[in-house]
């Protein structure tokens, strides 16, 4: 079946099985494989991407779902070698072990601070509960979204 | 992984959905995919064909009239969560499914008609004593919520029949719901659920409506406690005795499993429906 989507910025047709998840739309036809495959059963949040604005876990999208959507991922996040700020506060609050669960962590928090800037490091942790680090670095990658919300306009 | 193989078909409109229903009988329906995109990648679901209704406007929809809400079957939990329209047990319910991810993409309707004993949605719409209205090929029908459900993931639901709408009555005056529940830590799929709505007039209660889900294999009603509690004083020692009623309406069907046993969850049943009366009650003063 062909769909058609916008991958960030940049509009991709495909002819494609309808069971191929997004997921794997993005990494092996698209060759963007920035978007991690954590579990396949929508719980650890590794191939969280951004669909229609919203995030969503591209493990448990089909493809044909996401026919005529827009979508960033995490390679489309940075505005050309500038960092975006979320990118950027993970960086320097060390929000990364083995980094496998970076992607969708990145992702994710990048929506919650979106809808809410101003959110309690409570809100923060109830707002990643679909990711799961194995590392169990939770205490930085909170502490990177905290960072990364005032930047992004909290605390005003 | 992959899913196995099907036949995708699209429906534009719920006419439309209907007639690749009929056509395609042993077709699976497909909102948002996130109960049945899981199972089927764990194989445990194989159909040969789905009908997506995932654009479906006419599904779309949530809108309150005089006292009323109606919410489309293709409304997301999101949605629902963000909604002031809605009983704040249903609102509260949806913000506590899966996580922001699964709440963006995953439906009501889809939900109620997988009808998964440890999801949060059935154990509220009975409580809110919710009509569930369907459409198929010869017409419409509305189920009680109570009746929708019947046995582990079984509904009323017949062939070639879809979920159109969940409507109920808004949380009205002096009218407070509550939902609250012993999520597993992992998947947050409710252990035990329960969901209260009273009414508390001049400091009495007169109307209460208590469901419990998630140990039973279907959402259900425990009107033992409604009975215990109905022209009682709207106090906390009131709420916790008349809690413990929900024994009586437990049933011989407790499940336990390697996260929690059948005796825990009873005795579990208990707290959660105090919690769930003592935030309603909150809420209707």
């Amino acid at each position: 079946m062909k769909v058609s989507m916008t991958v960030n910025g940049k509009t991709y047709t495909r002819d494609v099985e309808p069971r191929m998840l997004l997921v794997h739309f993005l990494r092996d036809e698209l060759g963007m494989t920035g978007t991690n495959i954590g579990c396949d059963t929508s719980q650890c949040g590794a191939c969280t991407i951004h669909m229609n604005g919203m995030a969503v876990k591209s493990c448990t999208t089909l493809a044909v779902q996401a026919d005529g959507a827009t979508i960033t991922t995490i390679e489309g996040l940075a505005n050309g070698s500038e960092l975006h700020p979320m990118q950027k506060a993970f960086w320097e609050n060390h929000g990364l072990q083995c980094g496998y669960c970076t992607p969708g962590m990145i992702m994710a928090a990048t929506k919650l601070v979106e809808n809410n800037p101003n959110m309690t490091e409570a809100e923060i942790r109830h707002g990643l509960e679909g990711n799961i680090c194995r590392c169990t670095g939770y205490e930085n990658i909170v502490r990177s979204v905290k960072a990364a919300a005032a930047q992004m306009g909290g605390g005003d | 992984m992959y899913p196995p193989k099907f036949d995708y078909l699209r429906a534009d409109s719920a006419a439309n959905a209907l007639e690749l229903l009929a056509a395609n009988p042993d077709a699976k329906v497909m909102a948002g995919g996130h109960s049945l995109i899981p199972a089927m990648n764990l194989r445990l679901a194989d159909p040969g064909t789905i009908i997506d209704i995932g654009r479906v406007a006419d599904f779309k929809f949530l809108s309150a009239n005089d006292g009323y809400v109606g919410i489309g079957s293709g409304t997301t939990h999101a949605e629902v969560a963000a909604s002031s329209d809605v009983p704040s047990a249903l609102s509260e319910a949806a913000g506590l499914i899966g996580d922001p991810q699964v709440r963006n993409r995953g439906t009501v309707g889809g939900n109620i008609a997988h009808a998964d004993p440890a999801s949060d949605l059935p154990t509220v719409l009975v409580a809110l004593d919710a009509t569930i209205s369907t459409v198929s090929g010869s017409g419409t029908r509305m189920i009680k919520a109570g009746d929708f459900f019947v046995d582990l993931f079984e509904t009323a639901l017949n062939d070639g029949e879809l979920v159109a709408e969940i409507s109920m009555n808004q949380d009205g005056a002096n009218t407070g719901s509550a939902y609250a529940k012993l999520s597993n830590p992992a998947s947050r799929y409710a252990m035990v659920g329960a969901a209260a709505r009273v009414t508390v007039e001049g400091g009495v209660f007169t109307a209460v409506s208590v469901a419990v889900g998630g140990l039973t294999p279907k959402a259900q009603a425990a009107p033992s406690v409604g009975a215990a509690l109905v022209g009682q004083a709207a106090t906390a020692d009131n709420i916790a005795a008349a809690a413990a009623a929900v024994q009586n309406d437990l049933g011989d069907d407790v499940m336990g499993d390697i996260h929690a046993s059948a005796d825990y969850r009873r005795q579990m049943a208990t707290v959660f429906v105090k919690r769930a009366l003592t935030k309603a009650t909150e809420r209707a003063g």
